[in-house]
């Protein structure tokens, strides 16, 4: 199966969340209070990785583990970027959880973040069905 | 193996995280990000000839599977150890959060809100279901979440990342420190 590759890195990713607290409310709320170093630390010690990591893969050329150039898409600037970003702001303070996060809560059996991850879907179908009409 | 037993500190879980986008690209030529699933999910299940659903889901499965790895990660924890401990969080959120009401810090999230049966208080629809529904539509509108435009998007140096992630912390000091307090 293909995309068993996606699973294993799934599985990783929902382990290291989990192992790294970042799927606690209480470290969100920490965070959004400046009382401790912690979720700057992941944060930022994540982008640090990754800005490296992309340098070094696009000086060498790498390619990727079937041989094809590495594409990365990049994400347009609208009005939406900001004002959605808030929105999701204000969500992330009070479900304490960003998407990958809702995730991993479910899997740790807290089964009331199956609500979340609902209720989620209806905003992102809303989002959708009023695309056309919002500003961006 | 105490790796294994307790919390990681953010110097072992953040570049780990960090790892995530070079890891993908080489695996799959494939962009870390998590809320997109979420518009595939609404593309397969209710795509309602909404323009914005008229795609073929079917070529994202590999992000279904993702976030379905993400879950089974979170399972996995469970299985190696107990994580009903009492996160380390700072004293002065303690405080804080004890003026919200809150006093069972045991566990990665509070039971006191995030539990079904308070979806019979206004309190768990709130948090749960307006906090949700924040999330979908924000993240949609944004065209990406933390782990699409913070990480993936600011390793990139992409600048609609940083306006999106400015978005996102303006949006979480707000309801902190501006709305939360209202609500008790």
């Amino acid at each position: 199966m293909k995309n068993l590759k996606y699973l294993i890195l799934g599985i990783l990713f929902g382990f290291i969340l989990t192992k790294t607290e970042v799927i606690s409310w209480f470290r969100i709320q920490e965070m959004f209070r400046f009382q401790s170093f912690h979720m700057f630390g992941v944060i930022g010690s994540a982008v640090l990785v990754g800005v490296v990591s992309l340098q070094i893969m696009k000086t060498m050329n790498m390619l990727s583990s079937s041989g094809e150039e590495i594409k990365i898409k990049g994400k347009k600037l609208n009005s939406g970027t900001a004002m959605g970003g808030f929105i999701f702001g204000l969500g992330w303070a009070i479900t304490g959880a960003c998407p990958g996060p809702v995730f991993a809560l479910i899997g740790n059996g807290h089964l009331a973040f199956v609500i979340v991850l609902l209720s989620a879907i209806v905003g992102t179908w809303i989002y959708g069905a009023l695309e056309e009409k919002l500003p961006h | 193996m105490e790796l294994f037993d307790g919390p990681w500190p953010w110097y072992i879980g953040g570049p780990l995280i960090g790892l995530m986008v070079p890891l993908l690209l080489y695996v799959g030529n494939k962009q870390l990000g998590v809320s997109s699933s979420l518009r595939h999910v609404c593309a397969a299940c209710v795509p309602a000839k909404i323009p914005f659903f008229a795609y073929n889901w079917k070529d994202y499965i590999w992000n279904l599977v993702f976030v379905l790895g993400i879950g089974l990660g979170g399972y996995l924890t469970l299985l190696l150890g107990p994580n009903d401990y009492a996160i380390g969080i700072s004293e002065a959120t303690k405080a804080d959060l004890s003026l919200l009401g809150i006093s069972d810090f045991s566990g990665m999230v509070p039971d006191q809100i995030f539990s079904i049966s308070m979806m019979s208080t206004s309190t768990g629809w709130f948090f749960m279901v307006l906090g949700g529904f924040m999330i979908g539509f924000g993240t949609r509108y944004a065209d990406g979440c933390t782990s699409g435009h913070t990480i993936m998007g600011l390793s990139n140096w992409q600048f609609s990342s940083l306006v999106a992630t400015i978005g996102f912390f303006i949006g979480g000091l707000a309801m902190t420190h501006c709305i939360l307090p209202l609500m008790y």
